[in-house]
């Protein structure tokens, strides 16, 4: 029982982390309708941010803290906010009006950029993520342990969601995103500025890809270039399995993909782990392709 | 239908009967409870106001969509649930209301491409390339070129078929649903961006065709000059239903259809 | 390229491979295996070609078909010892054609889900299921799991290498440029028009990922036979990746130039190993590049993908 508990929390931090990336996919996938194959590259550039910016934030706010993760935390979303914005300003917005699979291509490129010039510019070998936040058992009893690591996660992905709820919700640029999201065509004709738009979609979602980013390597403190790769493609799952556009949908295909995965590394095999967000992906697309909350799209003839 | 004579009634049925064939997209009804039935070599009309579900109801014949309720029958065949494909197969062929040519493909190609369907050979003779397949290959040019001629389109045959004029375009692919061989032609709105003359060509095209080739015809269509010179019989939808059936002039007469156009 | 074009190409392929083959002890050797990589790569591009260009599905797993070949092959040459030439010919024909068959088994199982996805999709699916593949071999103890398997027989040949790569051409190019073929084209250009005229576009496309596979997992048998050592690793994302660039270099539905291109991308990284660190660097940029400047690929130069 225990046991399973702890199983439970562990894969709800992870889940926490797939989820907030997951986000970005289905942002940019509900306005563009593409897949933005970079996207979890920008998960890996967040931590990076991390790692480089920390020393400069313990010079001032000597750590580590709550107060000084935060603020990691925050420059690190808010430069990859700006990387995301360029990638799409530099390479996809040229192509808004060519095919799907031209701009998918192209997202692959990109992400093969950020991959290996990565590993030429902060190495190829794992490096250390710095401790930002006081790491420590908040809670033991028995076999269980919940460290403060993850709590933070838990919280701050919390955070993260509300927020974000708040701004597409509640806000004009939010009520702009659904518009575009919705038609178009329409909403150009209302004045919406598209770009302006895409934008800020990009500036959001790789924000969000930014923070997990953070999350991951505090609780993993052990980053390469190409740490964002499988948790990116775990990540899409998780948009698909929600529902592929449906915000909602892709916090909680998130949760599920980190419960299942830890579960089945935890009790059946960990070889196999990697392998499990494919299988459901598989899964979902033969049965239910337009996901667990995602409505049926009509092709027109 | 006679009972008594199993078999012949092939022959007395209509081509083509929907009965009660009804399209549904969620709540809303495309198409709903839809009666019609067309004769061997009769060339009906459907119209109606915009939304009205003409296409929709060629989408259901055609089985790009399943029906979500009612019967299709098809030279006394069930049709509904059957895949668009294997309609084609059975006798249907259809163009676009937005013109589908194969991009890629020259003009010769986008013929050949439809007239392989009744010449059942694949992989294996493609490969092997024996007489059986040069022979096959003749056969399927030359039936290609023969109804690029008739046409007229035969000195375009090397060209890519976007590379046509529009109204050029629009016959590719009326010869393009021909050379699959059908018993039933549904166009959809093929007088779509033509100017007078035009128009009156492709009138005098339709009838040619339904003569030379011996076809049903069920046309969809906006232009009412177009609609009402060449068709025998025309049903009128409006929200999915048919609101009104007979011959032209009894349709231009008919109170309801004058309703639905205006107050539309 | 013309169907009389795929019949010179297979037969002087053929003549030269075996040409090369017996004066094989006058050449370099490193140059020779790099002849082999060549040819292995022709394959792979041509037979992904067919998935990816002709049928426009878009494919991201054919390493993974790749391996499964590449394993079949290696684990039945591993059973037997030191064999006289014509033994060995028929062992490795035997190997290889296992290999192609049994990944043409996993093509027909990956062409399933084609039945309902397109696009992007498809293409992560494909990227899953390559992914699913390299688990199992990583997980298959038998193999050597993650550590790899060592092949017994050096038995790839200049003569095996690019007799393979003839036929995997002359078969793309015989069944691309048939009547029968153009129904490949037709899906890619427009599916709905394509079942409208009596094209089942399921059967096309189920075809082109076997016919597709098939060939990937022949390349995978060479490919163990070249070097004589394989890896799960080897058969990632990135080797999926390498062989989509060149397809997308050549330009998607060319046959010639994605020949070209296989060619030239397997050179280039000989060129560039001075700068070597660079080169996926490289690569990627390329890809962006031409996306945005020529996404008709470099050796495509008529608009329309090579009708006729």
């Amino acid at each position: 029982m225990t046991e399973l508990l702890q199983q439970l929390i562990n894969g709800l931090a992870l889940g926490s982390i797939l989820a907030l990336i997951a986000l970005g996919y289905t942002m940019v996938y509900g306005i563009l309708r593409f897949i933005n194959f970079a996207h979890g590259d920008l998960f890996m550039l967040g931590a990076f941010a991390g790692f480089y910016i920390s020393p400069a934030v313990a010079a001032v706010l000597p750590g580590p803290s709550l107060g000084s993760g935060l603020v990691v935390l925050g420059l690190a979303m808010l430069i990859c906010a700006v990387l995301g914005v360029v990638i799409e300003r530099v390479a996809y917005r040229p192509l808004r009006r060519r095919p799907k699979l031209t701009v998918l291509i192209t997202a692959i490129g990109i992400s093969l950029f950020l991959e290996n010039t990565g590993q030429l510019v902060f190495g190829a070998t794992p490096k250390k993520f710095p401790e930002i936040i006081p790491v420590y058992p908040v809670l033991k009893f028995g076999g269980l342990s919940i460290t403060s690591s993850q709590l933070i996660v838990l919280g701050v992905t919390l955070l993260l969601l509300v927020a974000l709820r708040h701004i597409v919700l509640k806000t004009r640029m939010g009520m702009a995103m659904r518009a575009l999201a919705f038609n178009p065509e329409a909403a150009a004709l209302m004045g919406i500025n598209t770009d302006w738009i895409v934008s800020f979609t990009f500036g959001l979602g790789s924000a969000l890809a930014a923070a997990a980013g953070i999350l991951f390597a505090i609780v993993y403190p052990s980053i390469d270039p190409l740490m964002g790769i499988l948790p990116g493609l775990k990540a899409f799952v998780a948009a698909v399995l929600g529902g592929i556009g449906n915000l909602p949908g892709a916090a909680l295909g998130g949760i599920l993909i980190g419960v299942t995965e830890t579960l089945v590394a935890g009790y059946l095999s960990s070889t196999y782990r990697d392998a499990i967000a494919f299988g459901i992906l598989i899964v979902i697309l033969l049965v239910k392709p337009s996901g667990l909350l995602g409505k049926k799209e009509i092709e027109k003839v | 239908m006679n009972p008594a004579r199993p078999g012949a009634e092939k022959f007395d049925s209509p081509l083509l009967q929907l009965d009660k064939a009804t399209l549904r997209f969620g709540g809303l009804a495309a198409v709903s409870d839809l009666d019609l039935s067309l004769g061997r070599n009769e060339l009906v009309g459907l119209i109606g106001p915009n939304g009205a579900g003409k296409t929709s109801a060629f989408n259901l014949i055609t089985g790009v969509y399943p029906p979500s309720g009612g019967s299709i029958l098809f030279d006394g065949r069930p049709m509904a649930n059957r895949k668009p494909h294997q309609i084609a197969r059975a006798g249907i062929a259809r163009t676009f209301q937005n013109i589908r040519l194969f991009a890629s493909m020259t003009v010769f190609d986008n013929v050949r491409t439809a007239a392989r369907l009744h010449c059942p050979r694949g992989v294996r003779n493609a490969l092997w390339r024996g007489r059986s397949f040069r022979d096959g290959e003749k056969e399927i040019s030359g039936q290609v070129m023969e109804l690029l001629e008739i046409f007229q389109l035969g000195k375009f045959h090397a060209a890519a078929a976007t590379s046509l004029s529009y109204g050029d375009q629009r016959r590719l692919e009326i010869i393009r649903a021909l050379a699959t061989k059908p018993k039933l032609l549904l166009l959809d709105e093929p007088a779509a961006g033509m100017n007078a003359t035009e128009k009156a060509e492709l009138m005098r095209l339709i009838q040619f065709i339904k003569d030379r080739f011996q076809v049903s015809i069920l046309l969809v269509e906006h232009d009412m000059k177009v609609v009402m010179g060449i068709c025998e019989r025309i049903v009128v939808l409006d929200y999915g239903m048919k609101i009104a059936e007979g011959t032209p002039a009894e349709i231009r007469a008919h109170p309801k259809v004058i309703e639905a156009y205006l107050g539309d | 390229m013309n169907i009389r074009h795929a019949k010179t190409f297979l037969l002087g392929a053929l003549a030269l491979g075996f040409l090369v083959s017996v004066a094989a002890s006058h050449f370099n050797s490193y140059w020779l295996f790099i002849t082999y990589d060549i040819a292995i790569n022709v394959i792979l591009a041509v037979s992904l070609n067919l998935i990816n260009g002709y049928t426009g599905q878009f494919s991201l797993g054919h390493a993974g078909f790749m391996a499964v070949g590449a394993y079949t092959a290696a684990v039945i040459t591993n059973q037997f010892g030191d064999l006289n030439p014509f033994a060995a010919g028929a062992v490795f024909s035997g190997a290889l054609l296992a290999g192609g068959a049994l990944a043409a088994g996993a093509g027909l199982l990956v062409g399933i889900p084609t039945l309902r996805l397109r696009g992007d999709y498809l293409a992560i699916v494909t990227l899953g299921f390559g992914e699913i593949i390299r688990v199992i071999f990583q997980n298959m103890q038998g193999v050597g799991g993650a550590r790899g398997l060592s092949v017994a027989h050096g038995w790839t040949d200049f003569f095996w290498a690019f007799g393979a790569a003839a036929a995997a051409v002359y078969v793309v190019a015989a069944l691309v440029h048939s009547t029968y073929g153009r129904g490949f084209l037709a899906v890619r250009d427009d599916e709905v028009a394509a079942s409208a005229m009596g094209i089942n576009p399921v059967r096309y496309k189920v075809t082109a990922f076997v016919v597709g596979a098939f060939f990937a997992g022949v390349a995978g048998g060479l490919y163990a036979h070249s070097k004589q050592f394989i890896t799960p690793g080897g058969f990632n994302f990135m080797q999926s990746v390498s062989i989509v660039v060149m397809v997308i270099l050549g330009g998607m539905g060319n046959t010639v130039g994605v020949i070209l291109a296989a060619v030239l991308l397997t050179l280039l990284p000989e060129f560039l190993r001075p700068i070597a660190e660079y080169r996926m660097i490289l690569y990627s940029l390329l890809l962006v590049v031409l996306m945005l400047a020529r996404p008709q690929g470099l050796f495509t130069f008529r608009k329309q993908g090579d009708a006729k």
